[in-house]
């Protein structure tokens, strides 16, 4: 194995250019936990820690540059107010130790269904900053995540960061675990209402093969807010309503069953998870609810 | 390779390090800094809580190569970590006393000869330790916390604590013992 060490992001690039099997590592907490169990031997091991730029996030008229290696904690300090799902996201992340360390690049690199920070980026609207020698593109979230582990990322490319759309209403994120901290995902939901678009959005976590969003629940949703003036009057979401989202939002689930849940287990959650996000943030939109804070 | 870092103050280098090794494999096999413990790897357990640039960090999720150049403190460099600390700009950091730094910790295998850090002392004083096998983690998680938040509600405590496991006390005497050390911070204000 070799340890490479680019000073600066230009020599990342490059070094994942000459060598496109190295395996970036920044926060370390999925990388390192395969090699200590034998799991991966990459050949060629790349630490972005050296690369300040990564760690740095701007905040813009429309979105935030989200830097790859932002630790969870500083998501959680310091953009709440701009990305109140992915915050809420980041902070049933592991423990502290683990949200000092790791960011959403990671989450996006891995992959993985279980990620936690996969759900509020597609509920919120997200870009993928993703760079090599030969150009910078921006990869839709939607079209990020290819299979389970598997995302659009070519060989030679890193992400330098994530482009996520600043909030225009309220957003929620709701985790089911065995407990408060250190759990992985039995599966997860976000949902963000966009006022300014009369739209709402969702991502499913850990109930598919990759992160997911629930778009029949979205378009039957959008039709039926629309329809009844929801976004005018203000009233509250007719329970049928909220159940027809539920139920499409559970079916838009692919799960398996496995040691942390079964399939028929995660399709009821994920319908629960739904229903209570929809009222918190509908709640939260009409301007009546003190509820500020999601449920892990 | 090689790896530089300065631990506990100290500056020291480890060499033939294995590029795919974790910080807590150099600290405790070629460093002889056995404190911070080796359980879970896999960050599961924090029981190899060390402060990396001064923020808590599994160090098994630390790739070696990782920290060249940076600051770590671990459980062993715990008490005159939280000494300079309390000291403030008072104490500066003078040749002399640089120096009577370095000297002390006379035995890392055993710590025998070492203050200890008001946190230490709290948790033998409230029988928080068992097996003590956590200790090490806890110590370092709930030293941390300490600093950014010296008057912690027991939900503070908690939240700090949830990324280390214990498997003996029930976690009540750990809390206990929190609780005193802030009392006892508050007091020495």
């Amino acid at each position: 194995m070799d340890f490479l060490r680019p000073a600066s992001w230009e020599e990342a690039l490059a070094a994942k250019a000459e060598h496109p099997t190295a395996v970036p590592i920044a926060g370390g907490t999925d990388v390192m936990v395969e090699i200590n169990f034998d799991h991966r031997r990459p050949e060629y091991l790349m630490d972005l820690n050296r690369i300040g730029d990564l760690s740095e996030w701007e905040v813009g008229e429309d979105s935030v540059r989200l830097g790859a290696s932002v630790p969870y904690s500083q998501i959680m300090e310091s953009l709440r107010a701009e990305l109140p799902g992915l915050a809420l996201a980041s902070h049933t992340v592991a423990s502290p130790q683990i949200r000092n360390r790791g960011g959403v690049g990671g989450n996006l690199g891995t992959a993985s269904p279980a990620g936690d920070a996969h759900p509020a980026l597609l509920a919120a609207g997200a870009e993928v900053e993703a760079e090599s020698v030969r150009g910078t593109r921006l990869i839709p979230i939607d079209e990020f995540y290819q299979g389970v582990k598997r995302n659009a990322l070519a060989p030679d490319e890193l992400i330098r960061a994530v482009h996520i759309k600043k909030a225009d209403g309220p957003q929620q994120f709701s985790k089911v675990g065995t407990r408060n901290a250190m759990v992985i995902a039995v599966c997860a939901f976000g949902l963000a209402l966009h006022p300014q678009t009369r739209t709402v959005r969702t991502g499913i976590g850990s109930a598919a093969p990759t992160p997911i969003r629930a778009r029949a629940a979205e378009e039957f949703l959008n039709a039926a807010l629309e329809e009844g003036g929801f976004w005018d009057n203000g009233k509250i979401i007719t329970p049928s309503v909220a159940r027809q989202f539920a139920d499409l939002c559970s079916a838009a689930c692919n799960p398996i069953d496995d040691v942390r849940g079964t399939a028929s287990y995660r399709r009821h959650a994920v319908g629960v998870m739904a229903r209570r996000t929809l009222t918190w943030t509908w709640e939260s939109y009409r301007g009546t609810a003190a509820r500020t804070e999601g449920v892990a | 390779m090689r790896v530089s870092f300065t631990v506990n103050g100290r500056p020291q280098e480890a060499d033939d390090v294995w590029e795919g090794e974790s910080l807590l494999y150099v600290l405790r096999e070629r460093l002889g800094l056995p404190g911070s413990k080796n359980a879970c790897e896999q960050g599961e357990c924090g029981s190899c809580t060390v402060r990396l640039d001064g923020v808590p960090v599994c160090s098994c999720l630390v790739a070696a190569g990782q920290v060249e150049g940076r600051e770590v403190v671990t459980v062993e460099g715990l008490a005159d970590y939280a000494k300079q600390r309390s000291c403030g700009d008072s104490c500066g950091t003078s040749l002399d006393e640089a120096k009577g730094w370095q000297a002390e910790g006379t035995d890392s295998q055993t710590g025998e000869g070492t203050e200890l850090s008001p946190i230490q002392q709290a948790f033998i004083d409230a029988g928080a330790v068992q097996c003590g096998f956590c200790t090490p983690g806890l110590l370092v998680a709930a030293d941390e916390m300490l600093e950014r938040n010296p008057n912690p509600t027991d939900a503070d405590i908690r939240e700090a604590l949830s990324g280390n496991l214990c498997r003996c006390t029930g976690y009540e005497k750990i809390m206990d013992a929190v609780r005193l050390a802030a009392a006892r911070q508050g007091e020495a204000v």
